[in-house]
């Protein structure tokens, strides 16, 4: 579905269902150099199980015009627009790596419009070293190739593949390459100073006021579950209620374990608070 | 793709894949124009406004023309469209044709993949490079599909919404699903593909250079001879090999032909290749019997043609069988009698 979000073309995918805003929503935002088709075996689901889903395209990924957003904070204030755009009040935000930052702030500084946040493979801080940066920014196939290898772990191969069909690395790097084909120059570079520069990580936990789900994977070698521990105590520590998940998966959690991470999302987005 | 839509292949195909295009696929609609596979103009000039895919072998029936994927893949892209590429006779091993261009590959896995003529199957791979929304010539992927809960595939998939709906619409429609067993024997082969396909080129090269130097052989068609149309070509693309089926003419009638296939005893008379068995079948008196010296002549196909497809015995003996078949081959009928 296409949407204007701050006055440029916004997409978002809805899981084969027709969008419907009475609905309760769920808001599925991707990480770095990826589009919406990563929560594909997710989302499907979502919308053809009683909820509302937009699975969006970040500025300047896949279908969503750019120029890409060069902070958190200003990919947070745009995925406002995009539910104002879409007329939802309040809805569950589902992030991964890069997109789990930019929910959380989201569901900080806008409270009301958020009913639930789900972070999958998150961190603080979200360093990425001087190497991958510089890397992203000279010589991206490369630094494509590499985040691709550390995405995965020995779960997405032969013989435990859990896309029969699919060839999960293959996949993500094509996906990859696309957004730097069809997003703009310096895509993956953007994405990742914006992880890299986001500042505002503890700040943001401990002034959430909806429940949260942390869903983490045990292999992750680009997030591991302990880089997201500062996140949860501070959370704890202002007394979110929240709930923490580990899956036996990589980063690439929504491909490695999609009905572990299916049932752990829909779960949480049905449970009652 | 579907009625109204048009093909452009090259006219060096698998027999089987011959027929879809010029037979079966024409009922449902489809039109094909076939062209040589080393003119690129043609190529060209067979696009039509409803042309959706080209179409040609790595390694072109029964000559072994090398096709140029880099080149024809350029042509398809021009104008919007895919390029497809059977590389059954060369495999990944030997050949990538991604790498070069291709968009979609796909392999009779029954061959080189299976490798032990057990096991029939097929493999279809989807790139994921073609971008099927940079044009509206593909709404089969670009607009909701009633056939299948309104499914957009393009929006499903962003890198493989081809292989989304060839699964969704050939497994449930048309019913091309393989059985787990073969399934699980095509994988068992596929594990030893490197070692297998390494001895079928060495064992072709051995067999190729013994019957070039044979006085009961007239000529030779594989890719690695300096005088095969191709040379440079499969220099460039098959630094591995040309793979393990080639052409050669015997001297003599089909008679002369008949009498060679007769005498072998290690090679197997079989329609199959890439069986990890040798394998040998004479054209002019099997699959285009029906042809007469004049028809067999318009198709190239000289009346001493024989198709060898070369396994994995021990490379001496395959030449002691082929000796035997060569000088029996040699013998008029009046001597054997």
């Amino acid at each position: 579905m296409m949407l204007k979000a701050g006055g440029a073309p916004a997409y978002a995918y809805t899981g084969g269902h027709a969008f419907d805003s009475e609905r309760p929503v769920a808001v599925f935002v991707h990480g770095a150099q990826h589009d919406h088709s990563v929560w594909a075996l997710q989302t499907r689901y979502f919308a053809h199980h009683g909820l509302s889903v937009l699975a969006v395209d970040l500025p300047g990924h896949g279908r969503s015009a750019g120029p890409a957003k060069r902070s958190i904070a200003e990919l947070a204030d745009w995925v406002i627009a995009l539910l104002d755009a879409a007329n939802v009040q309040r809805a569950m935000l589902v992030g991964h790596s890069m997109g789990s930052l930019i929910a959380l702030d989201t569901a900080a500084r806008y409270p009301s419009r958020v009913s639930r946040l789900s972070l999958l493979a998150t961190a603080f801080p979200m360093t990425v070293s001087d190497a991958l940066l510089d890397a992203a920014r000279d010589r991206e196939p490369d630094a494509i190739d590499m985040v691709n290898q550390w995405s995965h772990s020995s779960i997405a191969a032969k013989p435990s593949s859990p896309g029969p069909g699919f060839w999960l690395h293959g996949s993500n790097q094509r996906l990859m390459e696309r957004m730097a084909v069809r997003g703009e120059p310096q895509l993956f570079h953007t994405d990742f100073s914006a992880c890299n520069e986001y500042a505002d990580g503890l700040e943001r936990a401990a002034a959430l006021q909806c429940p949260v789900q942390i869903l983490t994977g045990k292999r992750d070698a680009m997030t591991p579950p302990r880089a997201s521990r500062a996140l949860s105590d501070a959370m704890k520590h202002a007394g979110v209620q929240v709930e923490t998940v580990m899956l036996d998966a990589g980063h690439a959690l929504m491909s490695e374990q999609p009905d572990g991470t299916l049932a752990a999302l829909f779960g949480f987005a049905n449970r009652s608070a | 793709m579907g009625a109204g839509s048009h093909v452009v292949a090259s006219s060096a195909l698998y027999g089987g894949s011959h027929n879809l295009l010029h037979y079966t696929l024409r009922r449902f609609g489809i039109d094909t124009t076939f062209v040589p596979p080393h003119d690129p103009d043609a190529w060209r000039a067979a696009v039509q406004p409803n042309t959706r895919l080209l179409f040609g072998e790595t390694l072109g029936n029964p000559g072994l023309d090398v096709l140029d994927i880099e080149t024809i893949a350029e042509i398809a892209h021009a104008n919007r469209v895919p390029l497809l590429v059977d590389s059954t006779f060369t495999t990944p091993y030997l050949l990538r044709p991604f790498d070069h261009g291709a968009d979609f590959v796909y392999h009779s896995a029954t061959k080189f993949l299976g490798g032990h003529g057990t096991t029939i199957g097929g493999v279809l791979v989807d790139g994921g490079t073609f971008d099927f929304t940079a044009s509206t010539l593909f709404p089969e992927f670009t607009e909701p599909y009633d056939g299948f809960h309104g499914m957009v595939f393009a929006e499903e998939s962003t890198v493989a919404p081809f292989l989304l709906r060839a699964r969704r619409e050939g497994l449930r429609d048309f019913g091309a699903c393989l059985h787990p067993q073969a399934a699980w024997q095509l994988l068992q082969g596929i594990e030893t593909l490197p070692l297998r396909m390494d001895r079928h080129v060495a064992n072709t090269r051995k067999v190729v250079e013994f019957l070039l130097a044979h006085p009961a052989v007239e000529g030779v068609a594989y890719p690695e001879l300096e005088n095969h149309r191709d040379h440079a070509l499969a220099k460039r693309l098959l630094p591995r090999g040309a793979g393990a089926v080639f052409s050669f003419d015997l001297r003599g009638d089909v008679a002369a032909a008949r009498r060679f296939i007769e005498s072998l005893t290690l090679f197997s008379h079989l329609a199959n290749v890439g069986d990890a068995r040798s394998l040998v079948i004479h054209p002019a008196s099997t699959t285009h019997f029906r042809m007469d010296a004049a028809a067999l002549a318009a198709a190239g196909i000289a009346p001493g043609r024989i198709r060898l497809s070369i396994g994995l015995e021990d490379p001496d003996d395959l030449i002691d069988d082929l000796k035997r078949g060569l000088k029996a081959s040699q013998k008029s009928e009046r001597s054997r009698a």
